[in-house]
């Protein structure tokens, strides 16, 4: 078990403040933040590279905070890449076994199987310039996995490729973590990436931790109106009120199944307020007369914006419904939605 | 811009280029025209019998063994120090650089004299191991100070071209800061430490001024041509000279081109 005790570390502009987190034993943690400075500086803390400030860093117990790097076995996978560019892809893999004294058999051995799993055997004597961007980040991940390390750090692992190869490389990860006890602590911005591989997903604002949670929960339970919008929650509403059964906001009753008396926000996932040309009997307590103020694509879905009174929503519907319902702006039509489908914080 | 000749069409003048091509023409014509003179200028008869010469062989010898002693000492002492100052941010870094350059600005016959106060024969290294004054390795001390400058800024430039992160990630592979420097920073800066092997050893094999100071005999290359111009004139000196030139531009020309086609490899 990975675990960071309240670390702290100042660089730059960047302050990593009061991190405490644990990753268990063969656990998929995702890291999901905004792109920019940290994330990194973040990983090498964890690897080594840089000492925090203060706090501890425990590995099954044992504090490693002042092991160096190169004894720690949590090998890092730069977002570059970071391949040796005067070694050839084989030469790259090997390093880490070679710096460990193998013999040689053993090596070549091994550098044959760990291609082969991540599907560079074809490649292993070229020079690493001479890789697209995704058999650069195969080489990369071979090379760090073949040491067999403890934690495999990943910054932003999928971020330099192309769309098409980024889904298959998401899926080469998925495999190969699968196959062992390493622990994958996996730094992005994307939030499907986060989704389809993590086991757990933290948010990291500012260089602090907000939000630990799985893919399932995570819409479910976000702690801030910062959170909510990194995620790109649609349809967070500032509470201005609590009323018996529900709230009120912009003007509006709103009415929730499950109430928090703590709660400043409400949020309604945009999938689940169905829109209608008229209003229709229904078991969902909130139906809504509303106007189109205009509408976007999102990606198979369409967004349409719409305006409860002074209240601004989201719904997210079909093309073919898109057409059914003759939306053009300044449309008044209903928008339902069930008082289980709003989530508060 | 209100010159109407200068932006017609928004293009440069051609007369920029013109102008550059002339003064630059007049620059490589200023280093090539003394070196083709002196290499014309002498007949080959007059080159091989001065090849020939055992003086001049003997002082050739010497010249390029201990300017290539001084390289060798001088990149196992300096690379580290180079490195240092690319990896490391401290205080006093800046005048340290300062400190690396200033032989290149003492006057070389000054730097002899004070280089006499370290290994002459009152020096403290002096008079426990004995005086470098007249010896072969008193000449490689002299080089070594007037050219170690070249090396270590060569390295210092190529090991700050090598990315951190590079570095960083062998660590986490389990390569040790030792094991990191020799299998990743070294190759990588190969090129530019080489080049400044080659710049330190072809500067000392040309020094004549701190090298004099600290021995006259036994005889440099240099030495030797000053000594014949004294004393038996021109057309002596050149003969020397030109067989000194010919073997350094051979062997430059040779090293520059490993040099590159190593970088090409990579």
């Amino acid at each position: 078990m990975l675990e960071l005790h309240s670390i702290n570390r100042k660089l730059g502009d960047f302050t990593l403040a009061d991190l405490t987190m644990s990753v268990a034993k063969g656990e998929y943690f995702v890291i999901l933040g905004p792109s920019g400075v940290g994330k990194t500086v973040f990983l090498e803390v964890v690897a080594g590279l840089i000492r925090p400030d203060s706090g501890r860093i425990t590995w099954n117990g044992a504090d490693v905070t002042f092991v160096p790097p190169e004894r720690r076995g949590f090998a890092l996978v730069y977002q570059d890449y970071a391949l040796f560019p005067h070694l050839n892809v084989a030469g790259n893999i090997a390093y880490g076994l070679r710096a460990r004294g193998f013999d040689k058999k053993i090596v070549k051995k091994r550098v044959q199987s760990t291609a082969e799993l991540l599907g560079i055997r074809d490649l292993l004597h070229r020079k690493p310039q001479t890789l697209s961007g995704g058999e650069q980040q195969r080489t990369a991940l071979a090379r760090a996995m073949i040491t067999e390390p403890n934690v495999l750090l990943l910054d932003e692992p999928l971020a330099a490729v192309d769309p098409r190869e980024a889904e298959r490389l998401r899926r080469v990860l998925r495999d190969i973590h699968q196959r062992g006890d390493t622990i994958f602590l996996h730094v992005t911005h994307n939030v499907d990436e986060a989704l389809y591989l993590g086991d757990k997903i933290g948010v990291m604002l500012d260089g602090t931790l907000r939000l630990v949670s799985t893919p399932e929960e995570i819409f479910r339970s976000p702690t801030d109106r910062e959170v909510a919008d990194f995620l790109g929650l649609r349809n967070v509403i500032h509470v201005d009120e609590i009323t018996k059964g529900g709230c009120r906001a912009a003007g509006v009753e709103i009415s929730i199944s499950i109430t928090d008396d703590s709660m400043a926000h409400v949020w309604i996932r945009p999938e689940d307020i169905l829109l209608s040309e008229k209003p229709f009997e229904s078991s969902a307590r909130n139906q809504f007369r509303c106007k189109v103020i205009g509408w976007e694509s999102s990606g198979r879905l369409l967004e349409v914006k719409i305006s409860v009174g002074d209240l601004a929503l989201s719904a997210l519907i079909t093309r073919s419904s898109f057409d059914d319902l003759k939306i053009e702006s300044g449309a008044v039509l209903y928008c339902t939605f069930k008082s289980s489908a709003i989530y508060c914080f | 811009m209100s010159n109407p000749r200068s932006t017609e069409a928004g293009r440069p003048i051609p007369w920029t280029g013109l102008v550059f091509t002339l003064l630059g023409s007049l620059v490589l014509l200023f280093i090539i025209a003394p070196l083709a003179g002196i290499l014309l200028s002498s007949s080959f008869g007059e080159i091989s019998d001065a090849a020939a010469d055992k003086e001049v062989r003997s002082s050739v010898s010497l010249t390029l063994s201990a300017a290539l002693m001084a390289t060798i000492a001088c990149t196992v002492t300096g690379i580290p120090l180079a490195y240092l100052l690319a990896r490391k941010r401290f205080f006093g870094r800046s005048t340290l650089f300062a400190i690396i350059d200033l032989p290149i600005i003492v006057p070389h016959t000054t730097a002899g004299i004070a280089l006499l106060t370290v290994v002459g024969r009152d020096s403290l290294f002096g008079s426990t191991f004995g005086s470098l004054v007249g010896t072969a390795p008193g000449i490689a001390v002299a080089m070594a100070f007037v050219s170690v400058p070249f090396l270590i800024n060569a390295a210092h430039n190529g090991f700050a071209k090598v990315p951190v992160h590079l570095e960083s990630a062998a660590r986490t592979l389990g390569a040790s800061p030792c094991r990191t420097f020799f299998t990743i920073s070294v190759p990588l800066a190969w090129r530019d430490i080489l080049t400044g092997m080659i710049m330190m050893w072809a500067r000392g094999i040309s020094e004549f001024g701190a090298v004099v100071i600290i021995a006259y005999h036994p005889m440099t290359t240099p030495t030797l041509v000053f000594e014949r111009f004294n004393d038996y004139g021109l057309a002596h000196a050149r003969s020397a000279a030109v067989v000194l030139l010919i073997i350094c531009v051979l062997i430059f020309a040779v090293l520059r081109f490993v040099a590159k086609r190593r970088s090409r490899e990579e």
